[in-house]
């Protein structure tokens, strides 16, 4: 099988992706697993807020078609050029992905080209591998919404360990509304840079259940004990951020280190919006070196929800003769990363 | 990997042909392919193999720890085998991980073996079979404990059948699982959280005089007491998981585990109803915080 991407023989594939699964809004253009474009607009809430299904819709439905207009114009793509329309089928909100998969399928139809139903976590996984050249490694998918880790085993992308309720970005994202960090430009980021002038650890909850973790026991205690500890002046709130970060990502190696043990694996990749986080990324290199093993991230081009990590899954599946009919072009909130037979890696994980 | 004991061709073809017949019937060439637990357990003393899943390199006979030899470093602890007080004994040495904060680390890592040594404790006045904890120093977040001699892990065992492949390899496990249901019954109805039951911590051990393997539980570092369904729930949970990942098409044999513990729990209704609750979590997630 030719494993290289198109440089001769067959035709260059070129997939436009439409990602609008949370409160950013991207459309992205792939050939042959090069970037053409990735324009990407963010709905950002006031601080103490978090983004609302209706209002997250709202904005995709204003930006989309600009978005879309300017990944064309970036790409200098027109629309006979592209050879597959994928946008993100789920997991995620509701009326978000809907407002998303409608422009998809319309502009599918417009140039009478293939409909391809993503998995959002899929996309990050796939656009991981391609931006780090990772081959085949632990992957912990840590974002707003999801909060996995993941490993290649035989045609699926099998979750070895999540969380058993909320998703570290979630608790992140919550704690900043607590203190009512800025969303701009996320609140994730904001957490970050006050976390690097925190100095004291404050005592939290640890949560690690086997291979699996637990954040609302540390969010409600902090939730609670936040403003007794700033009134107290036990604390300064860039103390609470290094304090949370600190726990919650201890226990993201944590469990990503079991999976390694288990798999036997010597690569780990990050992805999602909280794997931009440095703090993250330095503790799981300590933890992979001290194993040999090493570790792999992307930028926050990538790390975030974008429309080109649609497409590179896009490329992946419809290369591999997945299409999605129109019939079958719904949008599903919950949708597991295992449910997608993945036929472009091969039972020992080689591209096919 | 199975021993096979096919003396004769005619044997072998008898053997297929039962197999592929799906014949129930007990036949003695048939039961011969399947290992028994001894056989897993004397095949790895001489081969030195284990349930080797992210073995490091360590140095062998550590300077810290003068006549004790490692044998298998985890993500958390190395483990070292020698002698203490004239007994055969496992040294379980926690070390400190580099990526976390320095504080958190110590508070985990002391957390843990006191946790462990006290819930071992815990356990065996339950009845629990777990390795008896000689000695721990809290210091170096050491503990000395038995070493189970003649034992193998229900991971390395289930893999050993499975891999034979033969159509009778549920009947062969069915008892065992039957026993590690009954095992945690008695653990949870003792409001005892093992928190990280794997195949890996749960050992088989017979000698050559045993005519049944016992079930052993060992690595309660993750352990707790609680009356709660819920830490129950979610320790059965955490088992499912690991049973199914690491071993695949095996829902039918963990049925049977949690039969059994239905059976033998006295509080059973209440954690099953959690295990099914916390299943579902995972697919019913919402993103809106």
């Amino acid at each position: 099988m030719d494993k290289k991407q198109g440089t001769d023989g067959p035709k260059p594939i070129t997939v436009i992706g439409f990602e609008g699964s949370a409160n950013k809004l991207g459309v992205g253009i792939i050939r042959d697993g090069e970037v053409l474009s990735n324009p990407r607009h963010t709905y950002i809430t006031p601080p103490g807020q978090g983004f609302l299904p209706r209002d997250t819709a709202k904005h995709h439905q204003a930006h989309i078609l600009d978005v879309l207009q300017q990944a064309l114009d970036m790409a200098k793509v027109k629309p006979q050029d592209i050879d597959c329309v994928a946008y993100t089928k789920g997991p995620g909100m509701g009326a978000p992905l809907v407002s998303t998969a409608v422009v998809a399928r319309t502009v599918a139809q417009l140039w009478n080209k293939p409909l391809l139903g993503v998995n959002h976590c899929i996309g990050h996984i796939e656009m991981g591998r391609r931006v780090t050249g990772a081959v085949n490694p632990v992957v912990l998918y840590v974002s707003g919404g999801n909060t996995q880790v993941i490993a290649y085993q035989l045609k699926k992308y099998r979750i070895f360990g999540e969380t058993i309720d909320i998703a570290v970005g979630n608790c992140l994202d919550r704690f900043a509304r607590v203190l009512k960090i800025s969303n701009d430009p996320s609140p994730g980021y904001n957490i970050e840079q006050m976390a690097k002038k925190g100095e004291k650890l404050i005592d939290l909850p640890y949560g690690v259940k086997g291979m699996d973790v637990s954040f609302s026991g540390i969010l409600s205690y902090i939730e609670d004990a936040a403003q007794s500890l700033l009134d107290s002046k036990q604390a300064t709130p860039e103390d609470l951020c290094f304090s949370l970060q600190e726990t919650v990502f201890a226990m993201l190696v944590e469990i990503t280190e079991r999976a390694m043990a288990h798999c036997g694996s010597e690569e780990v990749l990050i992805v999602g919006g909280v794997g931009c986080n440095e703090r993250l990324q330095e503790m799981m290199g300590i933890m992979a070196a001290e194993r040999g093993a090493k570790v792999f991230a992307t930028d926050e081009r990538y790390c975030i929800d974008n429309g080109a990590m649609i497409a590179q899954a896009g490329w992946e599946m419809f290369r591999t003769g997945h299409v999605t009919p129109l019939a079958d072009s719904w949008c599903t909130q919950r949708f597991r990363t295992d449910e997608v037979e993945v036929t472009w890696r091969d039972d020992s994980g080689e591209p096919i | 990997m199975a021993d096979k004991m096919e003396d004769s061709p005619s044997l072998a073809v008898q053997q297929s042909r039962e197999r592929g017949s799906g014949d129930s019937s007990v036949s003695s060439s048939n039961m011969a392919e399947i290992p028994t637990v001894v056989q897993i357990i004397e095949r790895q003393a001489a081969s030195g193999e284990s349930s080797a899943a992210g073995g490091g390199t360590g140095p062998p006979g550590s300077l810290h720890h003068p006549g004790f030899v490692l044998f298998k470093q985890g993500a958390e602890a190395r483990l070292y085998r020698g002698t203490f007080l004239g007994r055969p004994t496992v040294l379980k040495e926690r070390f400190s991980k580099k990526y976390r904060h320095p504080r958190l680390d110590e508070k985990l890592t002391t957390k843990r073996t006191q946790g462990e040594a006290r819930t071992v404790a815990r356990a065996r006045k339950a009845g629990i079979p777990t390795p008896c904890i000689y000695f721990v120093n809290y210091q170096s977040n050491c503990i000395y404990m038995e070493d189970l001699r003649c034992a193998t892990t229900s991971r390395d065992y289930i893999v050993a059948v499975q891999s034979v492949g033969a159509g009778d390899s549920f009947r062969a496990l069915q008892p065992i699982m039957d026993k590690i249901g009954k095992i945690l019954a008695t653990m949870h109805d003792g409001d005892i959280i093992h928190g990280d039951l794997t195949t890996s911590n749960i050992m088989l051990k017979q000698d050559a005089s045993a005519t049944d393997p016992e079930v052993v539980l060992i690595d309660f570092g993750l352990s707790s007491v609680s009356q709660l369904a819920e830490d129950k729930g979610v320790d059965l949970y955490v088992l499912e998981k690991a049973f199914l990942s690491t071993h695949p098409n095996t829902e039918t044999l963990f049925r049977v585990i949690l039969k059994s513990y239905t059976k033998h729990s006295r509080k059973s209704k209440d954690v099953i109803k959690k295990l099914d609750e916390v299943r579902l979590r995972g697919r019913k997630r919402t993103m809106v915080g």
